[in-house]
């Protein structure tokens, strides 16, 4: 844009300005007169979407250590399959009788750590914190679109939390078929102990789950379409504001299958209907159902199923686009093409879902179709890859914590990409499927790299939530150790795979052929338990910090971003005064002639800029 | 925020998404509408399209539609399709109603919104009615039924079936029924849920609620719902009923 076309564009929006100035003060006078603030509705219902962010923040920490606990108690079983841990007795009681683990609680195990990792943890925690933390600060909104809809979205979550967890403590035991919860196992409350009421309440949890995904993603896409403050146009938008749109979008399109199919599952459950469920026998009698079919609830999950793996990971590619850009002193490399990988890989994630389902008898036609959806998906990774790689060259990188977790996301990112290639193959699928090849696959690419990004964020934006800095030292320890941990767990469980070791089962020791694996299964579990007391590091650093960090300067990374912008004391409606205008991209890092090696969106642009077509 | 957009009226592109106003010139309570609509029209197409596959893979025992819905209220005649074209039409002007209902707030026009949404809430409420009675004559049956062989307690018996429920259905295969009573269920429900929020907002109107606010939103966005709720019905009778 030429000057003299920006200056008449100028004149012309002059109204504007004044208009939303009005607006935002009346807004904010509004406030003063009419808003008390109480224990109740400051920490309690709030309607702030920084005080929401935390709530989704701490209640998915919760969630999280809960789940992995759990992991570490069915690793042991895999290590020392059979072997009695006497201290697992007075815990789980009568599900660890003399302290070994019981086989039905082993499959409940796996199934509720699945479950809480996906949705609770990597859906509801990563998007719940940074999308409502980060939309209206960063797109320069006093706060999200609805702030009473944002509050339900949170209570629903809890609500779901609360249902999830108390399945635990049932007679019968929570879900047990997997966390994908496939009929007729979930069909059929006969079927196994976790058919029963478990699987009612998981039934019942998620359909609250939904809800607070749906109420949540409304708000998030509508602020961020319609509370952009002025001058941040959409290719202004920082990396990570984008992700949260898209994975909001992806939200709003896929879990309205997931509750149909729910829907028609509890159906079958409990009014005796066969949409999924036919010619079946048990304990030698047969049942009623007729003409339904498993395969048609296989379809319509994992057509929530796939998106839902990226609106798992894109929250945490776009934290990473951030925080790479910020401590690599660098604008992020090919900032469109990374919006295009965005919107290509959100676009994949519809029409790739049967490749978790080449082995159930699909026609290898439509199988090699789905190789093909499948495998474009590599292109837009490998191009986020890239440009991860080349914003971190000759960058003049500062190493934080958040900056060593997203790095570690990009390893895993590809480490795990990788092996996506053998998996989209129909061919060789075959060999691997539902094998600790998967798990191994899955683990990394979209539950380690999630989780890092997560990290990343929580070490990058707690100066802005909590108003008080994290140990930096710590966060390394926390970073190295979960890094190897990570690594020491998931990597070897690819051989195990490769050598057949099928997932999901309490015990392998029925199968000679698998003897000479058992010791790589110790191996893994010694370093889950690294991993696992790692974390303890980071729940200290978390929550000491809160109450006992450095106080946070305004901008302790020298950041570009909005949020930066707003005072270290949360206010309600963000920043005093006028909402701060954008002029420029978020990635104006090391710009030559700058004083500073950074220039944050809201500093106007200079008449050279300018001239030299800076937009 | 929705009222920068109409003071100031930017015009291109640029302008439009350059921030600072909505470029869709629409407030975040009707962005919202959308995007819930959008997000239900993908529950509707997955029973749908799980219809479909039913119906693919059971043709042969597929019911003929024109022999299990001919009845009509008040008659023995044999007018196959006529009643549900009827309760289509019904819900069909229902929408014409409530398109006049919105227009009727444009211009802040009370009687209008009250008079017309209040219409649009009578055919609804007749669409329901009529649902709940199409029901009633497919759970009933003819006076005759069809001897089947049906698993009672595992055992394979040869028994009168009369009617439909969720388990037997007299007309063919279970799963047509199964499928009936869920997906218009389903959409009965959405019915039902748009006629309550109408009432609301027609009581809202009549107390003169919306005219001290100064404008007429509410009606356009329950209005919207009303029209998806209508557009499913199309696609529903298309493929259960026409297909």
């Amino acid at each position: 844009m030429s000057a003299m076309e920006n200056t008449n564009q100028d004149a012309h929006v002059e109204p504007i300005v004044h208009a939303s100035h009005d607006l935002h003060h009346s807004h904010d006078d509004h406030d003063d007169h009419h808003h008390v603030e109480t224990f109740w509705n400051k920490y309690v219902f709030s309607q702030d979407h920084k005080m929401i962010s935390k709530q989704f923040l701490i209640t998915a920490i919760f969630m999280g250590v809960l789940a992995m606990m759990m992991s570490m108690v069915f690793r042991l079983q895999l290590a020392w399959p059979g072997q009695s841990f006497p201290f697992l007795e007075p815990i789980l009681g009568k599900w660890a009788p003399g302290g070994v683990l019981n086989p039905d609680f082993y499959l409940a195990l796996v199934t509720i750590h699945g479950t809480i990792m996906v949705f609770f943890v990597l859906t509801g925690g990563l998007s719940g914190t940074f999308s409502n933390l980060l939309i209206p600060l960063q797109v320069g909104a006093r706060d999200m679109a609805s702030g009473f809809l944002n509050m339900l979205s949170f209570w629903f979550f809890a609500a779901s939390s609360l249902v999830m967890l108390s399945s635990i403590f049932i007679e019968s035991g929570p879900a047990s078929g997997g966390w994908t919860v496939y009929p007729p196992l979930s069909a059929l409350p006969q079927a196994m102990p976790g058919s029963g009421l478990g699987m009612t309440l998981w039934l019942v949890s998620m359909a609250l789950f939904i809800v607070s995904s749906l109420l949540g993603s409304l708000n998030y896409i509508v602020t961020v379409i319609n509370l952009r403050t002025k001058g941040m146009s959409m290719t202004r938008l920082p990396l990570t504001i984008w992700a949260f749109l898209v994975t909001a979008i992806l939200g709003v399109l896929s879990f309205p299958v997931l509750f149909a199919a729910a829907l028609l599952l509890i159906f079958d459950r409990s009014f005796g209907t066969s949409f999924y469920l036919s010619d079946i026998y048990i304990g030698g009698q047969a049942l009623e159902y007729n003409g339904g079919s498993p395969i048609l609830y296989e379809h319509l999950f994992w057509f929530l199923g796939h998106p839902e793996v990226y609106i798992v990971l894109l929250p945490a590619l776009g934290i990473t686009s951030e925080v790479i850009a910020t401590n690599a002193r660098k604008p992020i490399f090919g900032y469109r093409a990374m919006i295009a990988s965005i919107l290509g890989i959100a676009f994949l994630s519809f029409i790739v879902w049967g490749h978790h389902m080449f082995i159930t008898g699909m026609n290898p036609f439509l199988g090699s179709v789905f190789v093909f959806t499948t495998l474009l998906v590599a292109i837009p990774s490998a191009v986020k890859a890239f440009n991860y790689i080349t914003t971190l060259w000759k960058g003049n990188i500062v190493y934080t914590p958040a900056m060593m977790f997203a790095i570690g996301l990009v390893s895993f990112f590809i480490t795990g990409g990788v092996t996506g290639i053998i998996l989209g193959d129909s061919a060789l699928d075959i060999n691997v499927h539902d094998t600790y090849f998967v798990v191994a696959h899955f683990h990394l690419v979209m539950g380690s790299a999630a989780i890092f990004g997560m990290f990343a964020g929580i070490y990058h934006w707690f100066p802005r939530m909590y108003g008080k800095m994290m140990n930096k030292q710590l966060g390394f320890a926390h970073f190295w150790l979960t890094f190897a941990g990570a690594y020491g767990v998931f990597f070897p469980m690819h051989f195990l795979g490769l050598a057949g070791v099928p997932r999901r089962y309490y015990s392998n020791t029925e199968f000679p052929i698998f003897n000479d694996l058992v010791d790589i299964n110790v191996m893994v579990t010694w370093f889950a338990i690294l991993a696992g007391t790692a974390q303890l590091i980071f729940l200290f650093n978390f929550f000491y910090s809160i109450f006992r960090g450095q106080p946070a300067p305004q901008n302790p990374w020298r950041s570009n971003t909005l949020e930066w912008t707003a005072p270290v004391k949360h206010i309600h409606g963000n920043w005093p005064g006028a909402i701060p205008e954008v002029h420029r991209w978020a990635y104006d890092y090391s710009k030559p002639d700058k004083s500073e090696d950074f220039c944050p969106q809201n500093v106007p642009m200079t008449e050279k800029e300018i001239a030299e077509g800076a937009h | 925020m929705a009222h920068q957009a109409t003071i100031n009226a930017p015009t291109t592109t640029k302008e439009l998404w350059g921030g600072g106003t909505s470029p869709f010139g629409a407030s975040y309570g009707k962005l919202m509408m959308w995007f819930f609509l959008l997000s239900d029209a993908f529950s509707f197409s997955t029973l749908l399209v799980s219809l479909g596959y039913a119906r693919y893979v059971h043709h042969a025992s597929w019911p003929v539609v024109e022999s299990v819905f001919y009845h009509f209220p008040f008659t023995h005649a044999h007018l196959p399709l006529l009643y549900v074209g009827l309760m289509t039409f019904i819900l069909i002007v229902s929408s014409v109603t409530m398109v006049l209902a919105v227009d009727a707030g444009h211009t802040n026009d009370k009687k209008g919104v009250v008079f017309w949404l209040g219409l649009t809430i009578i055919g609804g409420l007749i669409f329901v009615g009529s649902q709940a009675w199409e029901w009633y004559t497919f759970i009933v049956g003819n006076e005759t039924g069809v001897i089947k062989d049906v698993l009672v307690d595992g055992v394979v018996v040869s028994q009168e079936v009369k009617g439909a429920n969720l388990q037997y259905n007299e007309y063919g295969h279970t799963l047509f029924a199964n499928f009936f009573f869920f997906i218009t269920g389903f959409h009965g429900f959405h019915v039902f849920s748009g006629v309550v929020l109408n009432f609301i907002i027609w009581l809202q109107a009549l107390d003169g609620t919306l005219e001290r606010r100064g404008h007429y939103e509410m009606v356009e966005k329950v209005g919207l719902y009303w029209h998806f709720v209508d557009l499913v019905w199309v696609f529903v009778f298309t493929f259960f009923y026409l297909l």
